[in-house]
């Protein structure tokens, strides 16, 4: 991808939007029946899919804890989704990575001691990307736990911040990540223990910015925890299952 | 004095991290845990209020294995001493030979003549170890290997809607479609009709239970249901326990015993003994 | 086992979800679901949900096909879509679902490869399927196979620089030039009857299964048979049969 220093000193951002507006956001819960948990997560043209099956049966056996069961994600994007060329299929270093992170980033919330020498697979799929992918499939994944009925302290709720020259923006998406200028900040939220699960930087940014992009952070994060709250109750409230109706 | 608040009330959704409760009047149940003043959701479910406790009924998730529960598992190994059994949970079971029937079984029998790989059997559970070694039984009443039938998956926190207070919404079900209907704790259910018609029937009528098990006035719905699909006058079986019930209540499991004995993991096996593979020799004494 | 059980439904013509032996689910096709792919299209048959994106790029020809482009089907099945699957490369069942639909659309030569010819021996355009299973509840050959042609047919060319390279964020509306529509249906073989639209349990049980590739024409253009009993002739025919009435069906839902 080319690297492009786009000047930044107009009042909006390329798209039109505020500096602390985040692009559109959808989320849906139970799309995949097979598994014991599933969500969808869209913000902007970036979507992620999660599926959770478990907790089920580890192998292989030298992976098993005898004290707890374990958490396993695995992020993938799908061949098609990039925004240049085709991505070959199987794991990368960067896939391995963002496995790794999203992983760490949900386990303070999961309590799998109730299911020891087991495992609790989280797979997630983009089939479009626009920047902040590991965000959304943290959105999409914690959605899905708690779909799957896992024993859960509060969501976890994830977006990507940017900076630019003194500047604070909230949900960077494909065009500003791009930018060399702008730096890259992940970050993932969990409301109810007030504290940070994942965060990333990349590219300059001095302390006191990093701190008041990190309470703008917190500020965003919620609009994006009270969409997947009313995701999750969709499913139940009122209608039956899937949202079918049900003539009460 | 803090105030006492409570944000929900009977039959509302909860998702993980929800505030339900403030004030130090409320006592949080199973799956809702305390923070300060505050009481959390502590997974997806369903809230049920008694007095000043607040509790929740899971809607989703796994099966666990609990002692006495009655299961329907599915044979996958053939071993020394008996069978392996797939639970739908994460850990296998065990059924021994000694527990397998009230028949005598010779030393070099095959057992596969017993149970096959694949067959289904309606057991019980009789040891769940911390380390969740499990073993089940075929000894009991009412347990027995299941023929001629369909298994049919459910939601196993559905089950005890499914069955309904004194087993009256099984009942209903059961005398509308003619067939007969086994349900395990586990959320797997044998259908087995006198013909196809009635069993797909009888499926219909379980998955919509599942489906709005949440959801009051089901029985209601349940009788005009199967009325439609079936063609026949349907009787609402009488419970001696009427009047309104709570949600968790609705949702419970019939078991009295269940919590106590849930606290009871027993280990009936010296720790060394393991149940994987099974091949030992010589053969161990049965333990006690 | 439950063959036993599945049989007693089927001779009498009847299935564990009530349908008719060659009744298939509701089937729907939503194109463009991927701004990030030149073409593609997601597909449901009952819950049996697959996406198929296509993506093109300037390569260098085969040295044996220098005026013609390329073609390449991959078919992924996700541990996502089910408990079945695992992660790592693609195993035999992947492979075959792969191979199976690259054919039925190679031989039926819906897209005319010399067509992709830029310049003879030096540039010519690589045009590459990947299906993704999403939600595994049966029959993902036909889903697959279905999903690849929608998002085929709904491609377009991507904007090329005057220097010659290809900029993916602008879309020419150029298609994909496009001969044939095929499509592929699947039937499978239980106890002495033939079913469409197989469900899991259904996959389990058979005693053999033929997919069958057809052109707009009604011809056979790929087909290939699975499962581990043999069929007879008058079977095949009879399977032939029953997929050229429903490739029908599921063209005019291509549109």
């Amino acid at each position: 991808m080319a690297a492009k220093a786009v000047k930044i000193d107009y009042p909006k951002r390329h798209d039109g939007r505020g500096w602390e507006d985040l692009r559109k956001i959808e989320a849906k819960v139970g799309i995949i029946p097979r598994a014991d948990g599933s969500a969808m997560f869209r913000i902007g043209h970036t979507v992620a899919y999660a599926a959770v099956y478990g907790p089920r049966d580890l192998h292989p056996k030298f992976m098993q804890n005898p004290e707890t069961g374990i958490l396993r994600c695995r992020y993938n994007m799908m061949p098609f989704s990039g925004h240049g060329e085709r991505v070959r299929p199987g794991s990368s270093r960067r896939s391995q990575e963002i496995s790794m992170l999203m992983s760490k980033a949900l386990l303070p919330v999961l309590d799998l001691k109730e299911y020891p020498n087991s495992v609790v697979d989280v797979f997630i799929e983009l089939p479009e990307t626009d920047a902040g992918t590991r965000c959304a499939g943290i959105t999409a994944a914690a959605m899905a736990l708690a779909d799957a009925g896992l024993l859960m302290k509060d969501l976890v709720t994830s977006l990507s911040m940017g900076h630019y020259n003194g500047r604070i923006m909230a949900d960077i998406d494909g065009h500003e990540d791009c930018d060399v200028g702008i730096s890259d900040i992940p970050i993932a939220y969990i409301p109810t223990m007030d504290k940070f699960s994942l965060l990333q930087l990349d590219g300059d940014v001095p302390k006191e910015d990093l701190l008041k992009l990190l309470t703008l952070a917190k500020k965003k994060a919620m609009d994006i925890y009270k969409v997947q709250q009313e995701a999750l109750k969709a499913k139940f409230s009122g209608d039956g299952h899937n949202g079918k109706k049900v003539k009460a | 004095m803090s105030e006492d608040v409570i944000n929900v009330k009977e039959r509302d959704i909860v998702v993980p991290g929800e505030v339900v409760a403030e004030g130090m009047g409320f006592l949080p149940s199973k799956g809702l845990y305390r923070e300060g003043a505050k009481i959390h959701a502590g997974r997806l479910g369903m809230i049920s209020i008694e007095g000043k406790v607040i509790k929740l009924v899971p809607l989703t998730g796994a099966y666990v294995p609990k002692l006495n529960d009655k299961i329907i598992c599915k044979i996958i190994d053939v071993l020394m001493t008996g069978w392996r059994v797939e639970t739908r949970s994460p850990y296998s079971a065990v059924l021994g030979l000694k527990d397998a029937t009230t028949e005598f079984i010779p030393r070099s029998a095959d057992l596969t003549q017993y149970y096959g790989l694949g067959d289904y059997i309606l057991c019980k559970v009789v040891t769940v170890t911390s380390q969740r070694l499990i073993d089940v039984t075929m000894k009991g009443p009412g347990l027995k290997k299941l023929k001629d039938g369909r298994l049919v998956e459910v939601n196993a926190y559905k089950v005890p809607r499914i069955i309904g207070k004194e087993g009256s919404m099984l009942l209903m079900i059961r005398n509308a479609t003619g067939c007969s209907i086994d349900v395990g704790q586990n959320g797997w259910v044998w259908v087995a009709g006198p013909s196809p018609e009635q069993e797909i029937q009888a499926v219909a009528a379980l998955k919509k239970v599942e489906e709005e098990a949440h959801l009051p006035g089901l029985t209601e719905r349940m009788k005009v249901f199967l009325e439609e699909l079936t063609g026949k006058q349907v009787e609402v079986p009488t419970v001696t326990s009427g009047g309104q019930m709570t949600a968790s209540e609705e949702m419970a499991a019939p078991e009295p015993q269940q919590e106590q004995q849930r606290e009871e993991y027993r280990e009936r096996r010296p720790p060394h003994a393991r149940h994987g593979g099974g091949r030992r020799f010589p053969p161990r004494n049965p333990g006690d | 086992m439950s063959n036993e059980h599945i049989v007693k439904y089927i001779t009498k013509g009847m299935r564990y979800d009530g349908r008719a032996l060659d009744e298939y689910r509701p089937v729907s096709i939503e194109l463009n679901v991927s701004h990030c792919a030149e073409g593609s299209a997601r597909v449901k048959i009952g819950e049996t949900e697959v996406i198929a994106g296509v993506k093109l790029s300037l390569e260098k020809p085969y040295p044996d096909t220098p005026a013609q482009g390329n073609l390449m089907i991959n078919a992924e099945l996700t541990p996502m879509s089910s408990p079945q699957f695992e992660t790592g490369p693609p195993g035999e069942q992947a492979i075959e679902l792969s191979r199976v639909i690259d054919r039925g659309i190679r031989e039926s030569k819906a897209i005319d490869l010399t067509k992709l010819c830029v310049k003879e021996g030096e540039k010519v355009w690589s045009v590459m399927v990947d299906i993704v299973t999403v939600n595994d509840e049966g029959n993902l050959f036909d889903a697959g196979a279905l999903a690849a042609i929608a998002a085929l047919k709904s491609a377009v060319f991507p904007h090329v620089t005057e220097e010659g390279s290809v900029d993916y964020n602008k879309k020419t509306d150029k298609h994909v030039p496009m001969n044939q529509s095929p499509i592929a249906i699947t039937v499978i073989k239980v106890g002495d009857r033939l079913l469409l639209d197989p469900s899991p349990a259904e996959e389990a049980a058979l005693d053999a299964r033929l997919t069958i590739a057809l052109n707009d024409a009604s011809m056979l253009c790929a087909m290939q048979k699975g499962g581990d009993m043999p069929l007879t002739l008058e079977e095949i025919g009879a399977m032939v049969d029953l997929a050229t009435k429903q490739s029908k069906e599921l063209r005019k839902k291509l549109g």
